[in-house]
């Protein structure tokens, strides 16, 4: 409740701040602000995001987003589906990754149920895991160069993505929505020649993660583009509750996959969190950029150490959730992406809360927008990274 | 000279209809090669394929679908202005070509003042852009059509002071008589390339070529266009055949430019004159007619190529970033380049 006014008032605050600054500019030369919607509409919205901004020439003087415009209602639509049926729904929060969604909402309700997943499965949802972050931020990077004008990087990024999406399909059977993850385990094990295959792609996207450093972070044009821009300090992101790659990029050493345990085979391999201290559009680039590089190193020491074994655990037929409440949280490639369920003894969730990544990573855009260019917005939303289904679930 | 003399009307006929071809025939085949195979063959892909051989015939299936297209127009938009804007755009493009040389006779104009003119007319398209974006009634097309306005009169300079440098080291503003200059001339005896001034103005190539590619609203100076902030700026309200319009004015215009820069700094229509043996341009074989504009198509399509090459592969500056970069570095090295040619043109 309190938060709420707070933010209203800080909101109402900043909206008689661009009045003021209209008035001054009228007494001055005459001229007034204008009212720019970028989106719901718009090619740099990645879909129905809204952005009211309030312009003085073309600067920001006030910005807000307006979410909303995709809301497709998963929170109450979860309460008439059974446990299994739900991942259906959850694949299609953040479609660029979507086996990433499964991956919580099933370890919350094994977490209900008292159940863990053999090692092999646990491997196997990793190993996928890591790949749904590939497939996402590879296309970010090439969408980041049609943000900023260079139409190339996109043709590669989904060039490179494509060998990603094979291989999930061939591990699981979908290419975007796999559909994959069941309590106690997996539907299926690996198809033959798949871990081969696997070591294969994974080289292949590390030349493409080199391809885009030289085209792309090396351009000095980008790099005027993004440097300096947007730049968010570390107590803000952590006051806004960013996660990911954007809270990362702004110094703050958090990263799920490392800090919390998790019955994921996270544990069971080294590998580096990387952060900036800058802050900026550029470090939020340059940190995905990173990732995605160490996803693939990732992908191929746990393809070293995978187990063998089963990879279903013993469940009954007919899955019924013990009376409890369960929350599990974990590393996805757009941050952090948590599900509260609350189950009743029934077939299905009695209530679950989704808290996704972008909702809180885009809550900053008020605060960041105040006072850019309107080039620079839309490196800003681009560097940010969200999803609209990620927004609106 | 040519010997044989055509009456008056089959003289404006031919000039009428060689204006047409040569603003149009570039544009189609930039659009094909450049815009059609060699972005598809960076982004690795393929590009159209079904249209002809090779999607070769792609073009005109484009052209077929625009014009059958609504005319559709923005409610409050200016009617008559809006109408009008495509076309001040292209008129700029037609204006530009008739100044341009292709061969000893084949000229559209002998104008003295070739290269005062060619500056001044290429700014005409500017109040297209302008009212283009004023016209459509909608914020995105104001604000491209604003920032369009900025970014071609702040290139327009440049790309004046580049040209100055040729204007001193040819002495003349006539277009022919600098590529005459250009073919005749030797470097410190030598006249087997002649002397193309790309290698005495080469900053002054490098600043004009930069400016064309601002004033073109090519890629890392498409901040009027920017499809993905502005969509499309002031072409989004355009549609069916008035963006045709557009859209061929686009191209046509890289290709006349093209031509022109070929003219002032690549020896244009000629070849060499010392291998053939001439003296002036009366003494150039009639033939050079017919040879003269294919030496200057394949000249412009490399220029072009360069044109295209940085726009499929560089990202786009901010507003402020593209007016600062002409303020402070293009203007200042190009009135370098002005005092260099001059006091070099007095010493040698």
């Amino acid at each position: 409740m309190s938060l709420q006014t707070m933010l209203g008032d800080r909101q109402k605050l900043a909206y008689i701040a661009g009045q003021a600054a209209d008035a001054r500019l009228n007494v001055e030369l005459e001229t007034e602000g204008m009212t720019l919607n970028i989106g719901p509409q718009h090619p740099a919205t990645h879909g129905t995001l809204r952005i009211i901004c309030r312009l003085d020439g073309e600067q920001v003087v006030w910005a807000e987003p307006s979410a909303g415009y995709m809301h497709r209602g998963y929170e109450k639509l979860t309460e008439v589906r059974t446990f299994p049926q739900v991942t259906t729904l959850v694949n299609r929060i953040d479609w660029l990754g979507s086996f990433a969604n499964e991956v919580p909402f099933i370890l919350a309700a094994e977490k209900l149920m008292n159940i863990e997943a053999p090692p092999r499965a646990q491997h196997i949802r990793t190993i996928l895991f890591e790949l749904s972050r590939i497939a996402n931020v590879s296309l970010f990077l090439g969408d980041l160069g049609v943000q900023m004008g260079a139409i190339t990087p996109v043709f590669m990024a989904f060039r490179d993505r494509e060998y990603v999406l094979n291989l999930i399909e061939g591990a699981t059977g979908g290419r975007f929505h796999p559909n994959f993850d069941r309590i106690g385990g997996l539907k299926d094990d690996l198809p033959k020649g798949w871990i081969d295959e696997t070591r294969g792609v994974m080289k292949k996207l590390r030349n493409f993660c080199d391809e885009m450093e030289d085209l792309l972070f090396g351009n000095e044009i980008f790099q005027a583009r993004t440097r300096g821009i947007g730049v968010i300090p570390k107590d803000i992101a952590v006051q806004y509750g960013m996660s990911g790659a954007n809270l990362r990029a702004s110094g703050v050493d958090y990263d799920l996959r490392r800090d919390q345990h998790q019955p994921l085979a996270w544990d069971k391999i080294d590998f580096k969190v990387w952060t900036h201290p800058d802050g900026d559009s550029f470090a939020r680039c340059w940190i995905r950029l990173q990732e995605t590089r160490e996803a693939t190193k990732i992908v191929d020491k746990l393809l070293d150490t995978l187990p063998a074994g089963p990879v279903m655990a013993k469940v009954p037929r007919i899955i019924k959730v013990p009376e409890g409440e369960a929350w599990v949280s974990t590393e996805n490639p757009l941050g952090e992406m948590g599900y509260y369920v609350i189950s009743k003894g029934d077939l299905g969730p009695f209530r679950v809360k989704i808290r996704s990544a972008s909702f809180n990573n885009i809550s900053i855009v008020p605060w960041v927008l105040r006072g850019v260019f309107v080039p620079d917005v839309i490196t800003i939303l681009a560097s940010l990274y969200f999803i609209l289904g990620d927004i609106d679930r | 000279m040519l010997a044989v003399h055509f009456p008056y009307w089959a003289v404006s006929l031919l000039r009428v209809l060689g204006g047409i071809v040569a603003v149009l025939l570039p544009a189609g085949t930039i659009v094909y090669l450049f815009l059609f195979k060699m972005m598809s063959f960076m982004q690795s892909r393929l590009g159209p394929m079904e249209a002809g051989p090779y999607g070769s015939m792609q073009l005109f299936a484009e052209v077929g679908k625009w014009l059958q297209k609504e005319d559709i127009m923005p409610e409050r938009a200016d009617h008559r202005i809006f109408k009008m804007a495509p076309l001040i755009v292209l008129t700029s493009t037609f204006l530009l070509v008739a100044v341009v040389p292709f061969g000893p006779d084949a000229l559209f104009t002998n104008f003295d003042v070739g290269v005062f003119y060619m500056l001044a007319v290429s700014s005409i398209s500017v109040l297209g852009i302008l009212i283009a974006g004023w016209a459509s009634a909608n914020k995105y097309s104001l604000l491209g059509g604003l920032r369009a306005a900025g970014q071609l009169i702040a290139y327009e300079l440049p790309m004046v002071l580049a040209v100055v440098g040729v204007v001193i080291q040819a002495g003349t503003m006539n277009l022919q008589q600098i590529v005459l200059v250009q073919n005749a001339g030797s470097i410190f005896g030598w006249d087997g390339i002649g002397n193309p001034y790309i290698l005495t103005q080469f900053v002054g190539f490098g600043v004009f070529m930069i400016a064309v590619q601002a004033e073109l609203t090519q890629t890392p100076f498409d901040m009027p266009i920017a499809e993905s902030e502005l969509v499309s700026g002031y072409m989004t309200e355009y549609s069916g055949f008035r963006f045709l319009i557009f859209f061929i004015a686009e191209f046509a215009t890289a290709g006349v430019f093209s031509l022109i820069a070929s003219v002032l700094f690549l020896g244009g229509w000629g070849v060499p004159f010392s291998w053939f043996g001439w003296h002036g341009v009366d003494g150039v074989a009639n033939w050079m007619n017919v040879v003269g504009p294919l030496i200057m198509f394949s000249k412009m399509m490399l220029l072009v190529f360069l044109i295209m090459w940085v726009r499929f592969s560089y990202p786009r500056f901010r507003e402020d970033q593209l007016q600062r970069f002409a303020w402070k570095v293009l203007i200042p090295v190009s009135l370098v380049n002005i005092m260099a040619t001059a006091i070099l043109k007095v010493v040698f």
